[in-house]
């Protein structure tokens, strides 16, 4: 395969990628609301297109067209920079998710993952470290009392949370041994569910402490602080309105998906078939590529349907019991999982 | 493609080093920083280095620039005073660096046994780095921790110093970094 090939490929699997993730975007929050909907009784968005479900890109074309205010007193160039930095990072570290067996078609490399990196949890976790500067700097540019305090909340927030979440991780890593995201789904892949790393593997308490810091990675309820309405008018992006505003928006949901994705790889098998070859496997070659396609979607579309679950029935933390919980509770637990995890790999 | 790709992150680097001395103001130099830090995470990489590359990333520009950031932002420094140096400073200061500058130099140039690093496509895996690191380096690996760990008691000590004179806000927050 030459260089020219290579290029051509990648840009492909990028160009397919972002606008499945962008599409995937937009009908999660069409999901949220849909959900929230009916948790709260009611229909939720059901007026544009058959169901509602035209609902996420007439959004998307009104937020192209609302005017771009951008308010006098900011500090321009980290304004206008925060937005990209936020989505970037959400649309970079899909990057190295896969999302099926590695299939090749014509000489192609493997069809169903941008990029096979060896260090590819690593790759993630150091991505997501990376966005919340979009955050934080958009929260101090916007010169903005309740910008800077949802900023400055966020982001003592993540890196709280982030210590837990990447300490959540390592019992899985020590498990399969490698950091390789592709070849830490194969390791599941043997008996179906029964050897799922939250199952198998007996990684359901770091499963909970990642779901946990995972809902406070991506300020989701109940880890909403940082743009709690009733206190801080909307957080960070405050002031920003238009596309700008959506981008966040965006970034956010996006980091859900993210969010799920690493769950479904690291503790719910990846692609794999929960029911191993209990049904024995099809028999259609184009059916036996799309089938793993499904099984992940299927997986993360089930981690997306608990976020919104949660969101629709657990009130707000405080500030305080939020970092109680993140540094007495989880961290410990964590570190207690690794030392478990180990303990048991040993005496194996 | 490695060359270009090395030429492109070390200039990168580079401008994002000087950038960050001619700033005047704390959030840009930050942010320069960071730049160096990414850019530098890249090179690493080329060495072949991937897991150094990645913890570059984590802890440099993910977990101690955010600090530096929420620092700046807490404290919501403005821009500094620009003075035109002390005449001190210019007259000891410039040679004394380039002096400090050549002395480090021709050590570095005439040290044996250093090795040497390509830019090449092989790629150092985390099982050799790592089994490296807890056998036959682990003394040093050990104690670096202990160092570590001493830094830690010792934010703890200074944060509990000063926990009588400040709200409970102020603590909380505390904890938060």
């Amino acid at each position: 395969m030459t260089i020219l090939q290579f290029i051509l490929w990648s840009m492909l699997k990028v160009a397919v990628v972002t606008v499945v993730m962008l599409l995937g975007i937009a009908y999660t929050v069409l999901l949220e609301r849909k959900l929230v909907g009916r948790i709260q009784n009611r229909w939720g968005p059901n007026r544009v297109g058959p169901f509602g479900l035209l609902q996420p890109l007439v959004d998307g074309a009104k937020s192209f067209l609302k005017e771009d205010i951008i308010p006098t007193g900011v500090y321009r160039p980290l304004y206008l920079l925060a937005p990209i930095i936020a989505l970037g990072c959400t649309l970079i570290s899909i990057a190295v998710v896969p999302f099926g067996a590695p299939v090749s078609v014509w000489g192609s490399p493997p069809l169903f993952q941008i990029s096979d990196v060896n260090v590819g949890l690593l790759v993630i976790l150091g991505v997501t470290s990376i966005g919340v500067y979009g955050i934080a700097l958009a929260g101090w540019s916007s010169n903005n009392k309740y910008s800077l305090l949802g900023a400055l909340r966020s982001s003592a927030q993540l890196v709280s949370y982030e210590l837990a979440l990447g300490l959540s991780l390592v019992g899985v890593v020590l498990r399969a041994g490698t950091l390789n995201l592709r070849l830490i789904v194969e390791q599941q892949g043997t008996n179906g569910i029964l050897s799922w790393n939250i199952f198998g593997g007996f990684q359901f308490v770091a499963f909970f402490i990642y779901l946990m810091a995972a809902f406070a990675e991506t300020n989701r309820s109940p880890f909403d602080l940082p743009e709690a309405e009733s206190e801080l008018t909307g957080g960070y992006h405050t002031e920003y309105s238009s596309m700008k505003f959506a981008m966040f928006f965006m970034a956010e949901y996006g980091n859900m998906i993210n969010v799920g994705c690493v769950a479904t790889l690291l503790f719910l098998g990846g692609w794999t078939n929960p029911f191993a070859n209990f049904f024995g496997s099809p028999h259609n070659i184009l059916i036996q590529a799309l089938m793993p396609l499904f099984w992940f979607v299927s997986k993360v579309f089930c981690f997306l349907c608990l976020y919104v679950w949660v969101r629709g029935t657990l009130p707000r933390f405080r500030y305080d019991q939020l970092m109680n919980f993140g540094w007495r509770w989880l961290m410990p637990l964590a570190i207690l999982n690794i030392v478990a995890t180990s303990l048991w790999l040993a005496y194996r | 493609m490695h060359l270009i790709l090395f030429i492109v992150f070390a200039g990168l680097c580079l401008a994002g080093a000087i950038n960050l001395l001619l700033q005047s103001h704390p959030i840009d130099s930050a942010l320069s920083l960071i730049v160096v830090m990414t850019s530098l995470s890249v090179l690493y990489l080329l060495l072949g280095a991937e897991f150094l590359a990645a913890a570059q990333v984590i802890v440099y520009a993910g977990a101690i620039m955010v600090l530096f950031t929420f620092v700046v932002m807490l404290l919501n420094a403005g821009r500094e005073e620009r003075t035109l140096g002390s005449r001190v400073a210019k007259s000891i200061g410039f040679p004394a660096v380039t002096v400090i500058l050549a002395v480090i130099a021709t050590v570095i140039l005439h040290a044996q046994g250093l090795g040497v690093a390509r830019l090449s496509d092989g790629i150092t895996s985390t099982e050799d780095l790592s089994s490296i690191l807890f056998t036959k380096l682990l003394l040093p690996f050990e104690v670096t921790s202990v160092l570590i760990l001493i830094a830690i008691l010792g934010a703890v000590a200074l944060a509990r110093h000063s926990e009588g004179n400040e709200d409970s806000q102020g603590s909380a927050e505390g904890t938060g970094k």
